[in-house]
């Protein structure tokens, strides 16, 4: 080789800076994440670390700030992952290896049945802390999905997911269809009525929207109404045995094929777009989404979303835990702050200000009466309310969530990838076999 | 051999010093050893012990020996050979056109240009960026809805593409990421041989009236060829190590599953879906071995073909 010139020792030079500069980022950003548990112990203080999934809303809602000013020796840091499903295999990794988890870890309620019948040696049992008092002022299924055969409480309950449909009544009226609550709640009162007003509406859909975001949201919002879905009482794998879940997706993938949806993933960029842009009149949603699109389409479409009670009134999808994992050095304050952040009054806040429905029963009464003026004053709290109180106790399973997945994205695949729906259907099969295997 | 011991004429301290020389390099490369054994080598046996038993990702203590049953199951696991498909056709088509590309870019810039070095440092540059960076922004390029290229598509009236959920558009998509990423490092290297080639070749050959194409067919490629055997060696086995930018190009459940009907899922994703959605770790470390193999076989073939060319050239 020859020797070196200036000029590319001087190259020489500068890589190393960039490759330099990009380790010690990488070095960087892993220590702000490390501080979190620790935190100085001297005086009293107490730093908390709460590790949750996608938006619980307890920062955003001003819930840390006021806890800590009740409690002044306390710090509370959140670690918010985005995903759950990223979220939920990085933690059970650190049940697995037993190091580095927050005080608070969020759950949700697709895994709770794993928590509870395969991972009680991870987890505090909340009793020893004085949960007993508390338990019995929660729905009584959202308890005991919670509570091990043996009475061991893993986790309270932070919001449920009551069903309804939020809908674009501007797109709506442009569609030349009715833009009133009572009346559209009327014409979806079965999902079939649902399709219809879809397909008046794609007949004259303004362009670029679709009248739905994606048939998975309207399957999960279906299988939200199943009293048994994809396991029976036994804990036997019977998706597919199962004719609601057939229903469902049958119902989702005629959808699919006549054209009702906007092709989206939910949680993906696109998805997050569309809300803004009126990519879709009408989405499935649970209480919490309602939060969600608030941030998403933000404060250009205000006034002009509206909700209306869902087809069947009723239904439940997602909504959350928090539980104490074994390993956390703060168990004490981590529990007076789990048991604050889930009382009734934090959980009525995180309704009105977030969308999130309570699921302690003094929490919903209090906020029956609440109306939401981006919704164009719609009274979310009657309408998620009466589908709180026809909600069916439904029968979870261990690895409810592997199935849904595998479905969904069989469902996706039809929607946007024109695969046949029995060809669509042998996929998740064949997908529900891998994840269980 | 001289007939004497040297070690006999030699003082106590010149043989130690000896003995310190001979032994200095091992001390020396010893650190890369530990950490390889550590980092390395250990791994890579606990995994193959790994993957003859079932294994959950919530209990790493709690093995139950299963023998080869892993490896038979992957070898009917249709998903398995899609996810092997898969990896092949994203690898060539990511590693074809960088290479070619790196090579052309290479060449150009072993003329003299103004800002020479800038633009050096520029091809560098996106090697430098971390995967999901370059993913994320690259996904939002390639948004069907609302993506910046399917708008300029647009403007030719092309229709949008999917390019997350039709096959071929969303494997190119994936190409295209892993291509400006590794192109300008690729080309680097070339530049770098480029320059070792000795200039009074180019000289004589432009003395026999050769141009330019044909210096850099007669001249350039010939000098280059113990070169591009390497690179072709290391993108070949980054190719079949591809997975940041499959798993997060839709991300979520949907990039893990590689697409909804995984039509872009590489072994390398599946690997990660088994071991860290289905959290079935055994899997998991049996796909990691048969990736392993087969990139083995995938570079003592591409090493045999080599020889055989060089003794038939």
């Amino acid at each position: 080789m020859r020797t070196p010139n200036p000029r590319s020792r001087a190259l020489a030079a500068l890589c190393c800076a960039v490759l330099a500069g990009s380790v010690l980022t990488a070095c960087g950003s892993d220590d702000d994440s490390d501080n979190g548990s620790g935190g100085p112990s001297g005086g009293g203080q107490v730093t908390l670390s709460v590790g949750l999934f996608g938006s619980f809303g307890f920062e955003e809602a001003g819930l840390y700030k006021e806890y800590e000013a009740l409690h002044p020796n306390i710090k509370i840091k959140q670690n918010a992952t985005q995903k759950e499903e990223v979220y939920w295999p990085a933690l059970q990794t650190r049940l697995g290896g037993g190091g580095d988890l927050d005080d608070i870890q969020g759950v949700e309620v697709g895994r709770i049945v794993d928590v509870v019948s395969n991972q009680a040696d991870k987890w505090l049992d909340l009793n020893t802390l004085g949960a007993q008092s508390q338990t019995s002022e929660y729905l009584d299924w959202k308890a005991k999905a919670a509570t091990t055969k043996d009475g061991k409480v893993l986790g309270l309950g932070t919001d449920i997911g009551p069903m309804a449909i939020c809908y674009r009544s501007d797109l709506f009226q442009q569609a030349g269809l009715p833009t009133d609550r009572n009346e559209l709640a009327q014409r979806w009162s079965t999902w079939d009525g649902y399709l219809d007003v879809g397909r008046q509406f794609a007949a004259k859909a303004p362009k670029g929207s679709a009248y739905m975001d994606s048939v998975t949201g309207m399957y999960n919002a279906m299988i939200g109404q199943q009293q048994t879905f994809y396991y029976d009482a036994s804990g036997k794998l019977i998706y597919d045995q199962n004719p609601s879940v057939k229903a469902a997706f049958d119902t989702a993938a005629r959808a699919a094929q006549d054209g009702l949806s906007a092709k989206l993933v939910q949680f993906q960029t696109d998805w997050d777009q569309a809300f803004a842009k009126g990519g879709f009149a009408t989405i499935s949603c649970p209480s919490w989404m309602i939060g969600y699109i608030k941030e998403k389409a933000g404060d250009a479409t205000k006034g002009k979303w509206d909700v209306a009670a869902a087809p069947g009134a009723t239904g439940n999808w997602g909504g959350s835990y928090l539980a104490i994992p074994k390993g956390a050095k703060h168990a004490k304050e981590a529990y007076e702050l789990l048991t604050w952040l889930t009382a009734k009054e934090q959980q009525a806040k995180l309704f009105e200000k977030r969308g999130s429905f309570p699921s302690r029963t003094g929490a919903i009464s209090q906020v029956a009466g609440t109306t939401d003026a981006y919704f164009n004053n719609a009274p979310i709290g009657q309408i998620f309310s009466q589908a709180a109180q026809k909600m069916p106790v439904q029968t979870l399973g261990v690895r409810d969530n592997d199935v849904k997945v595998s479905i969904q994205n069989a469902l996706n695949s039809v929607e946007a990838q024109g695969v046949k729906p029995d060809d669509a259907w042998k996929d998740a099969k064949a997908s529900v076999k891998a994840a269980l295997g | 051999m001289a007939a004497i011991s040297p070690a006999r004429l030699l003082t106590r301290g010149q043989l130690w010093r000896r003995r310190g020389t001979k032994a200095a390099p091992y001390a020396f490369i010893a650190p890369f050893l530990v950490l390889f054994a550590a980092f390395g080598l250990f791994p890579l046996i606990y995994t193959g012990y790994v993957s003859l038993h079932r294994v959950r990702l919530q209990k790493p203590d709690a093995m139950t020996w299963v023998g080869f049953d892993n490896y038979t199951t992957l070898l009917q696991d249709e998903f398995f050979w899609n996810s092997l498909k898969n990896t092949f056709t994203i690898g060539v088509i990511s590693t074809v056109p960088q290479l070619c590309l790196a090579l052309g870019l290479a060449h150009l810039l072993n003329y003299k240009l103004r800002g020479r070095t800038f633009f050096r440092v520029a091809m560098l540059m996106p090697y430098a960026t971390s995967v999901a960076a370059a993913t994320l922004v690259f996904a939002g390029l390639f948004g069907r809805d609302y993506g910046m290229l399917n708008w300029f598509l647009g403007l030719f009236g092309v229709d949008p593409i999917d390019w997350f959920n039709d096959k071929w558009p969303s494997q190119i998509a994936i190409s295209t990421i892993v291509t400006w990423r590794w192109t300008g490092y690729n080309a680097l290297i070339y530049l770098a041989a480029m320059q070792a080639i000795p200039h009074d070749r180019y000289e004589s050959a432009m003395l026999d009236g050769a141009n330019r194409w044909r210096q850099f067919r007669h001249v350039t490629l010939p000098g280059l060829r113990p070169t591009i055997v390497f690179t072709i060696i290391v993108s070949t086995i980054g190719a079949l190590q591809i997975f940041g930018e499959p798993l997060l190009l839709q991300g979520g459940t949907s990039g893990m599953n590689g697409g909804a009907s995984r039509q872009y899922q590489t072994t390398g994703l599946y690997m990660y879906q088994s071991g860290w959605q289905y959290f079935s770790l055994g899997k998991a470390a049996a796909i990691a071995w048969l990736l392993f193999l087969l990139i083995a076989l995938v570079v003592g073939v591409n090493a045999a073909v080599v020889r055989y060319r060089a003794r038939k050239g």
